[in-house]
């Protein structure tokens, strides 16, 4: 307990955050990401890509229908969001991780007016780019395959801006008390892959049983596909609101806890 | 109390410093001030307290307890505005290893929200400076260590900073590189910059400070100029006698006018003297006459390596008899 309390101290005190040094630590990440933007592009797009074709395709062929679409139709929306969770899981684990501990890049930035809440918050700004830069470059291949059906679709950014930032702070809480990067294969396997394949993505939650199906609701990218999907679909309803909200408030209610936990490791 | 004006006067004022890490208690009530133009050095060996001193100066960890201001402020209430005066040049080097040198200068001055004219600018006088500018598009990680060295002093320079803080500037770097290192600081203390410095090579203490505290286990042993501890603690010159522990209180007693202060080290023993050549002349006499074997002997000038051997040597492992 008391280790807890050390672990999370300051969290309910207001940051001290600069938000022009918050763009500035944002600009720095970004920099470094268009040195090879081709390369990093690629890799994390490709999966998706590989899944659309073997599962859409693939299995799609066994599939006849689900909810009346077709199943590559129903699949590719969910990938959009699959697709921005890994990006940024990734970025906010193995490449924090490393400016964190190897690079000492935290440690440079802070001995300038930039404060540790500064850099925390820039490096979640930046995870949410990424993640949305991989989700909306999976929207136009979605597009590209003739797959979206509606204007709607240009608002697939505000989901994808929420469900990124959610897993920013996810990522981030688990960096800041990672001893190493094996402890990253935890997060993926335990929390990242399950939530991949029981949020709605490859076949709705009616049919799961009913307490996996709970568990599913409290993921935050099922919320998202229940969002994306509609709009890229054009059949939007009140309930995406509902989603929407949900994301919202988990964001609103955990930013701070990244913050004071990365804070709490590196200061001493 | 007039405390404040008296504070006010200095670059750095702490006054019984103290930092805890859970049970471990790194600095243990330090006081020491700098003043403008000032190189002051923290001296020490590894885990003698300075980096965890620097890293209160600049802001980045909390004081246990003590005062410490920085410019006159509280470096706690006060950060960004006190950090925006100071450069940093980390033990471990913390550059971006993926942008190029310039990049890296750059990046940095965006965090003091330099104007970009200003910011290449100056980035450009400190590659001069540096002698880096061939290197300005090399990636950091095609960088040698010496350069990468440079490269990051150069980066602590480029917010033009009221004080300088280097932890351990040269460690690791060949003696060429170190030098390199040395000529820039020195041109610095030239131009007036205020600087702080920790290092456990004592030659770096005595080429660049002007004043200095050895410490040793988080507390100061002793304060001075590198001269004046020299000469107060173990005089101009060190005779090394490679002699047994059975001979050397006859040569201690024998000699003991011309001996400022002795101390064991290894096998040898060390009389520190302002009587150099006196002394071997009278200890040679002295071994010839009474059939003392002597398989090492040695008169060089001393250094600050002899006073900080002196000093903890005696707290390590005191000699008894000596004194």
């Amino acid at each position: 307990m008391p280790k807890i309390t050390a672990i999370l101290q300051g969290v309910t005190t207001w940051p001290d955050i600069s938000w022009p040094l918050v763009v500035r630590v944002f600009l720095r990440n970004l920099r470094v990401f268009l040195k090879n933007w081709k390369a990093n592009l690629m890799f994390n797009f490709v999966e998706p890509i590989l899944y659309l074709w073997a599962m859409g395709f693939g299995l799609g062929i066994y599939v006849t229908e689900i909810h009346g679409l077709s199943y590559i139709n129903f699949l590719a929306p969910g990938l959009i969001a699959s697709s921005a969770m890994f990006s940024t899981s990734y970025e906010m684990t193995y490449d924090s991780f490393t400016r964190m501990n190897y690079q000492k890049t935290f440690h440079a930035m802070v001995a300038t007016p930039v404060s540790m809440d500064d850099v925390v918050m820039g490096e979640i700004l930046f995870g949410t780019f990424k993640g949305m830069l991989y989700g909306l470059v999976f929207l136009v291949v979605t597009f590209a395959f003739g797959l979206v059906e509606s204007p709607m679709a240009l608002l697939v950014p505000v989901p994808l801006a929420l469900l990124a930032l959610t897993f920013c702070i996810l990522s981030m809480i688990w960096t800041s008390v990672a001893p190493n990067y094996d402890s990253f294969g935890y997060f993926f396997t335990l929390i990242v892959s399950p939530m991949f394949l029981f949020s709605g993505i490859f076949f709705p939650l009616e049919n799961l049983p009913m307490g996996v199906r709970y568990l599913a609701w409290a993921t935050p990218l099922y919320h998202a596909v229940e969002v994306i999907r509609p709009l890229v679909l054009g059949t939007l309803t009140w309930t995406g609101l509902v989603h929407l909200a949900l994301l919202l408030i988990f964001v609103a209610l955990t930013i701070r806890i990244p913050l004071a936990m990365v804070k709490n490791r590196l200061i001493q | 109390m007039d405390n404040r004006l008296d504070v006010s006067k200095y670059i750095i004022f702490a006054e019984n410093l103290v930092k805890r890490f859970g049970n471990l208690e790194a600095v243990r009530g330090v006081s020491f001030t700098v003043s403008p133009g000032e190189c002051f050095g923290l001296l020490g060996p590894n885990g003698a307290g300075k980096t965890s001193i620097v890293k209160m100066v600049y802001g980045f960890s909390p004081i246990t307890s003590g005062d410490l201001s920085v410019f006159g402020e509280s470096i706690s209430q006060h950060a960004r505005q006190v950090k925006a005066r100071i450069g940093v040049v980390p033990q471990e080097d913390n550059l971006d290893p993926e942008l190029t040198v310039v990049e890296n200068l750059l990046v940095y001055a965006g965090y003091f929200r330099l104007k970009k004219e200003i910011a290449r600018e100056r980035a450009r006088e400190v590659l001069e400076f540096m002698e880096l500018t061939e290197k300005a598009d090399t990636a950091v990680n095609n960088l040698s260590g010496g350069m990468k060295r440079r490269l990051t002093l150069g980066r602590a320079l480029i917010n033009q900073p009221d004080l300088l803080i280097l932890d351990e500037p040269s460690t690791g770097l060949d003696p060429y590189a170190r030098h390199m290192v040395w000529q820039r600081l020195r041109k610095l203390k030239e131009a007036g910059t205020t600087m702080l410095l920790t290092t456990h090579y004592l030659e770096e203490a005595s080429q660049l400070c002007d004043r200095l505290v050895i410490l040793h286990q988080g507390k100061i042993l002793e304060e001075g100029t590198p001269e004046g501890l020299i000469n107060s603690h173990v005089g101009k010159e060190v005779l090394e006698l490679g002699v047994g522990p059975e001979d050397r209180s006859t040569i201690l007693a024998e000699a003991a006018d011309l001996i400022k202060d002795n101390q064991i080290l290894g096998d040898n023993l060390l009389l520190f003297t302002n009587m150099g050549e006196e002394l071997a002349a009278s200890v040679a006499r002295l071994t010839a006459t009474r059939g003392i074997e002597v398989n090492y002997r040695r008169l060089r000038p001393s250094n600050l390596e002899d006073v900080f051997l002196k000093l903890t040597g005696e707290t390590l492992h005191s000699v008894p008899g000596d004194d």
